[in-house]
């Protein structure tokens, strides 16, 4: 504990792990339903927004609403308003490993000093397009380095990175298959 | 140790002693342990070959003979359909009579039933599933391809043999323990023995129920005393492939995170060695062993298959070495978890008292479902099954098997 006080990475692990011990008690208020909303604007100009969830066994919100504007670049003949759909994917991505290393950093009493993550998603566009079948339409590949400067070994610091992996909702989405329905109401 | 602390006791055995390593254990398979470490109360080994690894049957001849040097009080041929509380104790039904009974320790195993995924009822039904315990030997699969789920000692022997039987064999992996046979010259055991490792009490693993299910480590047991990890199984030919996620309109789905599942077991494997590193350097510098090693990292596949279609031919077979559960549909006493896991305190059973528990994982510590790991767990449940006795009532007479 004495460690854990020492470094400051502004998560709070303690709240975090009281957390997990109330909910193995309560496993009905582990069940979250996360939600958002898309409104198309124009051409493949579209504007997203997120605010209400469900968890902890109730109705929850966000202090204030979020909004994403999307779209595509000019070399697809749009007017790039926002980021492509497929972009948005790797910020998730990337948010949610970063987030996740502060987490297990905290918990494992290293002091970070900077967490940078680049990202790179693989695409042959010929899937999308419809040119080939073969070719699916999502990325072939993606690759993720983290450039992390903390009071740690590489071999610590190589750690908190597979833990965070271990420990990602985005990373698990993205890595296993998800069951999608998708209606016209 | 019941005997020495002069408390009348019966053992009951549904076949012969060690019946499981008679009858539920792979043709090939030997212990991962070697000899001079399947030592039980009092009866160590005393072959010729300490370092080697007993086979299934060697090893069920060892058990017998430390049942009949100990003169344990075994009811062979006895098979135990109940058991039930009853005032002041147990009653234990058997297919050879009943039983009334103060106390019971549950010594059936972690290992009676191969736990096998929900998703085995959407493999298509013309190809061949097979778990451990029906699997024998790889001439008994069919020609031509097979999967294999599950990268444990279980998943990497069964891979290896059956590619070697000539089958094209891929190998899904989920979460892993690599482990080298041997680590500076000794048997890899024989630290997680000396370096006090294997002797970790249960109070003080900080995530017990995460230890408790830890796979089996990634090894096997040779004369050649060989590493058996998955860069080996790569080199040999073996395609590897990321969990098993999902089966869909006869599709496999395997995850994209294999390359962390790899790294995640070679952090884990380096940490251990630095464990044994440093309780060499400080509590045994004068001892005999080779220098410090580190093995090469666990390279991901070139390129890795995220889906195969088990409709084409090319699988005609899956192997789920997807772990073991203990059995325990005889138990009519309501001491289990939502997860069918027995509740219990290091061995005593919660809600249950007189009912104990030996040889599950991580029972009482590290070691408990290794072979040597049994005495000293039985030595604390049986001070405490004694002093249990001390304060129960008296129970009517005993009935009686036969």
């Amino acid at each position: 504990m004495e460690q854990l006080n020492r470094v400051n990475n502004g998560v709070n692990v303690q709240a975090l792990l009281d957390a997990r011990e109330a909910l193995r008690q309560a496993p009905e208020a582990a069940e979250f339903t996360w939600r958002a909303s898309c409104k198309w604007k124009n051409g493949t100009f579209a504007q997203s927004t997120v605010r209400g969830f469900r968890g902890l066994g109730q109705e929850q919100s966000h202090k204030s609403e979020f909004s994403f504007e999307t779209d595509h670049p000019e070399v697809f003949a749009s007017e790039d308003r926002g980021a492509t759909p497929v972009e948005l994917v790797l910020v998730g991505l990337a948010s949610c490993l970063t987030a996740g290393v502060a987490a297990v950093a905290q918990n494992r009493g290293i002091q970070l000093r900077s967490v940078e993550a680049k990202l790179e998603g693989k695409m042959n566009i010929y899937g999308i397009l419809g040119v080939d079948s073969n070719v699916r339409n999502g990325f072939d590949d993606i690759s993720v380095t983290f450039h992390i400067d903390a009071d740690a070994s590489r071999q610590e610091i190589e750690a908190l990175v597979a833990q965070s992996q271990k420990r990602s909702a985005v990373y698990d989405i993205v890595t296993n298959p998800t069951s999608v329905t998708v209606e016209v109401a | 140790m019941l005997s020495e602390h002069s408390v009348d006791h019966v053992l009951l055995e549904r076949g012969e002693v060690a019946n499981s390593w008679r009858c539920e254990r792979w043709d090939s398979l030997c212990l991962l342990t070697p000899n001079w470490q399947s030592r039980l109360p009092g009866y160590p080994y005393q072959g010729a070959d300490p370092g080697g690894y007993m086979t299934a049957h060697e090893l069920a001849t060892h058990i017998s003979g430390f049942a009949a040097a100990s003169q344990a009080p075994v009811r062979t041929h006895t098979t135990v359909t109940a058991l039930r509380r009853m005032e002041g104790g147990y009653h234990v039904l058997t297919d050879r009579g009943e039983l009334r009974c103060r106390s019971v320790v549950l010594a059936s195993g972690a290992a009676n039933l191969p736990r096998v995924p929900p998703l085995r009822s959407a493999v298509p039904p013309e190809i061949d599933c097979v778990t451990p315990h029906e699997y024998g030997n790889p001439h008994r699969l069919p020609p031509g391809g097979v999967l294999v789920v599950g990268a444990s000692a279980t998943g990497v022997q069964l891979a290896r043999e059956i590619h070697q039987s000539g089958r094209p064999v891929t190998l899904s992996v989920g979460e892993h323990v690599r482990l080298p046979r041997t680590y500076r010259g000794r048997d890899v055991l024989w630290w997680m023995e000396a370096s006090g490792v294997w002797n970790q009490k249960y109070t003080e693993i900080a995530e017990l129920e995460r230890a408790r299910r830890l796979p089996s480590p990634q090894l096997v047991g040779t004369p050649e005393r060989a590493t058996l990890d998955l860069n080996t199984l790569r080199v040999a030919g073996i395609e590897l492939v990321g969990r098993l996620s999902l089966i869909r309109d006869g599709r496999a789905l395997f995850s994209g995170g294999l390359a962390n599942q790899l790294a995640l077991a070679d952090l884990k494997m380096n940490r251990l060695l630095d464990t044994f590193d440093a309780w060499h350097r400080s509590s045994s510098p004068d001892l005999q062993c080779g220098p410090v090693e580190r093995f090469e990292p666990t390279r991901p596949p070139a390129s890795q298959r995220l889906t195969i279609d088990l409709r084409s031919g090319e699988i005609r077979s899956i192997v789920w070495a997807t772990g073991f559960r203990p059995d325990y549909r005889w138990l009519e006493i309501p001491v289990l978890d939502n997860h069918g896991e027995l509740r219990h305190d290091g061995g005593a059973v919660l809600g249950a008292p007189g009912l104990y528990a030996v040889g599950l994982p991580v029972l009482r510590r590290r070691k408990s479902t290794f072979i040597l790991g049994a005495e000293d767990d039985a030595r604390d449940i049986v001070a405490h099954l004694v002093q249990f006795l001390a304060g129960a009532a008296p129970l009517a007479p005993t009935g009686i098997i036969e």
